[in-house]
């Protein structure tokens, strides 16, 4: 192993991240540095541990053992979902997850970075973010179809609306699990220039299965195996690994 | 919602109840007071307390409604928190009884004589006091809630498994006030109650009274469902119910907006159990039957969940039902009462509301469609 670089300029820095469900080992002294604006790639066959990688980070998880650091001085191990939220990562589930009973607009003002305490919400004045809410629409598309029921979106349109969700709560770090599962081509090379446009200001983690969007994202990538690092670099140069080909791609 | 509102929205729903509950407030103790009783107009003083029993179930069945309908909490365990604020009510009331009980003890209420208590518990203390009486009937049912709540929602007890604790809660308070140790009257319950703040409980200004003080706390209990309902923090709720993990990772701590609204949901129906007391003159363990829960979320069912004016038009409908099936047949209601909530569940999944909004909404799909489709028919 290389020498790692000191956690203090790093964004996200997990090392030695272990955890076993049932005698199972989901992640085996996983190590994995993410960089201040950098946007990566995690692929890996079913079970390598990306999901519950992603519910490490946001405090969904707890590691067995293992350093899981933010800003290169914030210990996530200690924290809940809500407080690391609201310290900066977003977090995209594989499912698309939107609140269907409410409008596009509720959905990404619900959203927005604001206090979030059960009084500071009872006492909230509507109207004050409008102009923010306008800017993630234009951003996501959907302006059109802002006063639409959630629930009545297509499949790739909800997945842009998360997406302008967490753009709406203002990250540092993105986790996205997934985006283009069941889009179409048209609706996959947008999620792509999307996703390009948001890793502008802030570091994103892409987990994906599809290796036409992978390329289309052009960053480095990580390939995950049975719950650590198997090889990591461009997608050429992962493609090209021997032990890559063995796990992943020659099947 | 979009729109620069600067002063809080008015809130026409909530004035418009509001305005009809307090008109009930007065119209029906006039027809009962003021209106001779040869008038076909005269609403006899059973009537007027059996209407006055129907809203405070519809005060219930509102509690109900904000915790299940707008946050999915499916509490079926209510009536504790009904029947708690009913005792607390039911104590200020014996203690009014005085040295006037069967017995003639200054102090202690008959079945404490029966019983050779030698003297008063230290938790009947203050009973004597409305105001004392008042403050805990909301602060018993809320502390309650607030226990129980902080515990299942930090252990992010959810689904049918909060359901199960919330229905064990209640049959462990059936069985605790049953027993005469407990201090509470036992099987027997409270009752032979004599007088509400200097009033005689018989008397028909006191019924017309009491009447409408259940009108105005219905009235109360919808414009702060409303009000709660209709800030972010109703969207935040109806945001956990849909989805409860993304407003996790949104930030939002969930089992504080549980906890808010399970303890206010639990005061309401502490508040309606203490007007439903004197209105029906005993309150005994009986009030603790977990039957009784599972009745008060079939009345929000059959209204229509998660609307708040459902509940309470299903609480009035289904109560009126029960009335004049139980005085006809009996033994068919607990039958009529199943039927009906497989029929709600499987014909109106969104209740009696949900039909009546769904038809309104059918029919302006239907004629903006015509209305687009026009002029081509014109033209042919």
């Amino acid at each position: 192993m290389s020498t790692r670089p000191d956690p203090q300029h790093t964004q996200l820095y997990l090392d030695g991240v272990s955890v076993s469900f049932d005698g199972f080992r989901a992640l085996n002294n996983l190590s994995l540095i993410i960089m201040p604006g950098e946007m990566r790639a995690i692929i890996g066959p079913n079970g390598a541990g990306k999901t519950t990688m992603m519910d490490l980070i946001t405090g969904k998880t707890r590691p067995d053992k293992g350093t899981i650091l933010f800003d290169g001085d914030t210990d996530l191990t200690q924290m809940d979902e809500a407080g690391i939220a609201t310290l900066g990562i977003g977090r995209k589930f594989q499912k698309p997850t939107v609140f269907e009973s409410h409008t596009v607009w509720d959905n990404l003002d619900l959203a927005l970075a604001g206090k979030r305490g059960p009084f500071a919400s009872l006492f909230h004045r509507d109207g004050a973010d409008d102009d923010r809410i306008l800017s993630i629409l234009d951003t996501i598309r959907l302006s059109a179809r802002r006063h639409v029921l959630a629930g009545s979106l297509s499949h790739g349109q909800k997945q842009w609306l998360e997406i302008g969700m967490l753009l709406a709560q203002e990250p540092k770090l993105l986790l996205v699990d997934e985006p283009v599962a069941g889009m179409t081509d048209a609706e996959t090379a947008e999620t792509a220039r999307l996703l390009r446009e948001i890793a502008q200001t802030r570091s994103v983690v892409v987990v994906e299965h599809d290796m036409t969007f992978v390329r289309d994202l052009d960053v480095k990538v990580t390939v995950l195996h049975e719950g650590s690092v198997l090889s990591d670099g461009s997608l050429d140069h992962v493609s090209a690994d021997p032990r890559v080909i063995e796990v992943y791609l020659g099947r | 919602m979009q729109g620069g509102i600067l002063l809080p929205r008015l809130d026409r729903a909530g004035l418009a109840f509001g305005a009809v509950a307090l008109g009930l407030a007065i119209l029906i103790p006039v027809l009962n007071l003021l209106v001779s009783t040869d008038s076909p107009f005269h609403v006899p003083p059973h009537v007027v307390a059996l209407m006055g029993k129907y809203l405070c179930y519809a005060l219930l069945a509102l509690s109900v409604d904000l915790v299940w309908g707008y946050c999915g909490i499916l509490s079926l365990g209510h009536g504790a928190f009904f029947a708690l604020g009913g005792y607390a009510m039911g104590m200020y009331l014996m203690r009014q009884i005085g040295p006037r009980g069967m017995y003639g003890h200054p102090t202690l209420p008959d079945f404490m004589v029966f019983l050779n208590w030698p003297e008063l518990p230290w938790y009947w203390l203050g009973f004597d006091q409305f105001w004392f009486a008042a403050l805990m009937v909301l602060l018993v049912p809320g502390l309650l809630a607030g226990l129980l709540g902080w515990l299942a929602f930090r252990s992010r007890v959810t689904g049918v498994y909060l359901s199960i604790i919330t229905q064990a809660m209640t049959f462990a308070l059936l069985l605790a006030f049953f027993r005469n140790d407990m201090g509470f009257g036992g099987n027997n319950g409270l009752t032979d109650f004599k007088d509400i703040l200097g009033a005689s409980i018989q008397a028909d200004g006191t019924r017309s009274a009491l009447f409408a003080a259940s009108a105005i706390a219905l009235a109360l209990g919808f414009i702060l469902c409303r009000w709660i309902v209709r800030s972010k923090l109703g969207r935040v709720l109806i945001a956990i119910r849909d989805a409860e993990s993304r407003t996790r990772f949104l930030g939002y701590r969930v089992e504080q907006y549980k906890l808010l609204v399970f303890v206010t949901s639990a005061c309401m129906a502490g508040v309606a159990g203490a007007l439903y007391v004197p209105q029906v003159g005993i309150i005994n363990p009986g009030e603790f039957s977990p039957a009784n829960s599972i009745e008060a979320v079939i009345w929000v069912a059959v209204g229509g969940r998660g609307t708040l004016i459902g509940s309470v038009i299903g609480a009035v409908l289904v109560n009126f039902g029960k009335t004049l099936l139980t005085n006809a047949l009996p033994e068919v209601w607990l039958f009529a009462l199943g039927g009906l909530f497989i029929a709600v569940t499987l014909f109106l999944p969104r209740g009696i509301v949900g039909l009546w909004t769904g038809y309104w909404t059918r029919r302006r799909e239907k004629q903006a469609a015509s209305i687009t489709t026009q002029p081509v028919t014109e033209g042919q």
